[in-house]
């Protein structure tokens, strides 16, 4: 059901990645302020803003969900948070790092996108305390939703607010202008870009197969056991 | 829907009222934070925006509390079945529980904001006069919103009292830095308010999206 396309999938994802490597490693010229350094950026940058987008996507499969009350929909929320949280942290990981190489501290409170992310992370994390706080499946996938929705508007206002009360010192590299990178830099970061979103889809794909074979295994075992104290 | 929301509302009020439950403990937790910032930070007396960061994290610390309590009274007797099978909208419901926690926050504030006063603040409260009364009104409107969203959520769940905090939160970080930005120039030695317009213009912004994704969502949330 879910698993349709996952190997082709999972084939293009190697090559967009393997290439996207390749160009960071061989093709995107050294940074001229940053040198080596610098190419953290191919990583820690596509990472966040595929986290941001399956964020947002869990809240529209939210929607959908309540609006349809099919259950699949809450399932294709949940592994889109699950999958998110993880991309998250190593934003944070990766983001503190650059951080530390490039001005010298672990963590600065002054960037106004790392310091919302932070946020984001956080109030994203209750998601799997207050899911699995819930016994009945029926209620924990429509409680789930209404976060998934909540916190899917709350995203840009806090993006929003931090970024007001902040200095404007984070390498804005997406600016109006977009400008800002030279060609062989741009082609690289969009390729990676491209490679991050393929491979968060291939293991939300993938993490959704095992799910619902798990249940269906969960189904039948019942299903089993009922025959066999029908007949004994 | 207004008029089953001022049944709800005037019942929670009455509760309280007889109770005394929500708005004395947080009111007395908020002078508690008082103390404890006092002796955490070693000053006397704050001014600037280490005075309006500790009203403002203070309040939100006492909206907790508040917000703990908001089903409380429906879960522990048994109320929340009657208020279900009542033929009334979700948005009622909403609407009297975010008031509730709204006037709460209101009388909590009568109190608190005068006594941090007293202990606390440096430049003292006649500066802060004509701007202060209108940030704590739309932060309040805020917090009510969410709080009450909150609560619902965490309502059904086994470990509401550790999800309410976690929850609330980081969903009120926004609110914080509009509400301490704008308050911290009024709390100035050397006044003169900067900037105001903008903090205020993001706080109406939060209170407007929360309370309409709270209406929206509310419908979904306490069934059955």
């Amino acid at each position: 059901m879910y698993s349709r396309g996952l190997v082709p999938l999972a084939g293009a994802t190697v090559v967009a990645i393997a290439t996207s490597l390749a160009l960071v490693f061989f093709y995107a010229p050294l940074d001229a302020d940053q040198g080596f350094v610098q190419k953290i950026f191919y990583l820690h940058v596509p990472m966040a803003i595929v986290a941001l987008g399956g964020f947002v996507a869990g809240g529209v499969f939210g929607i959908r969900h309540l609006r349809t009350g099919d259950p699949s929909w809450d399932l294709r929320s949940y592994v889109a948070i699950h999958l998110s949280i993880i991309l998250g942290l190593g934003v944070l990981v990766t983001g503190a790092i650059w951080a530390k190489a490039s001005w010298g501290h672990w963590w600065v409170w002054d960037e106004p996108v790392l310091v919302s992310f932070l946020v984001v992370f956080l109030l994203y994390c209750v998601y799997f305390p207050l899911r699995f706080a819930i016994e009945d499946p029926e209620r924990q996938a429509r409680y789930s939703s209404v976060f998934a929705i909540t916190a899917g508007a709350f995203v840009p206002l806090n993006f929003t607010a931090v970024r007001l009360a902040e200095a404007y010192t984070h390498p804005r590299v997406l600016s109006q202008t977009g400008g800002s990178l030279p060609g062989e830099m741009r082609l690289t970061f969009l390729v990676s870009l491209v490679g991050m979103t393929l491979l968060f889809v291939t293991l939300w794909k993938l993490e959704l197969t095992a799910k619902h074979a798990a249940l269906q295994l969960k189904k039948l075992r019942r299903r089993r056991a009922e025959r066999e104290a029908v007949a004994a | 829907m207004i008029r089953a929301a001022t049944v709800i509302l005037r019942k929670d009020l009455l509760l309280e009222l007889r109770t005394k439950e929500a708005v004395p403990a947080m009111t007395l937790f908020t002078i508690t934070v008082y103390v404890l910032f006092h002796f955490g930070l070693d000053r006397d007396s704050l001014d600037g925006e280490l005075a309006s960061g500790v009203l403002w994290v203070t309040l939100l610390l006492a909206a907790v509390i508040g917000v703990t309590r908001l089903f409380a009274a429906e879960r522990e007797q048994g109320g929340i079945d009657a208020l279900l099978l009542a033929p009334v909208d979700r948005t009622a419901l909403f609407l009297a529980k975010a008031s509730a926690l709204f006037l709460f926050l209101v009388a909590v504030e009568l109190v608190a904001v005068p006594t941090f006063d007293l202990l606390l603040l440096g430049p003292g409260l006649g500066g802060t006069l004509p701007e202060l009364p209108a940030i704590l009104l739309l932060g309040n409107i805020g917090i009510a919103a969410v709080g009450a969203l909150v609560a619902a959520l965490a309502a059904e769940t086994r470990t509401r009292e550790l999800i309410v905090p976690l929850l609330l939160l980081p969903l009120l970080v926004p609110l914080l830095i509009s509400c301490a930005q704008a308050t911290e120039p009024l709390m100035r030695t050397d006044q003169g308010p900067e900037d105001l317009g903008r903090w205020l213009g993001l706080l109406t912004l939060y209170d407007v999206v929360f309370v309409l994704v709270s209406v929206a969502v509310f419908d979904f949330l306490l069934e059955d």
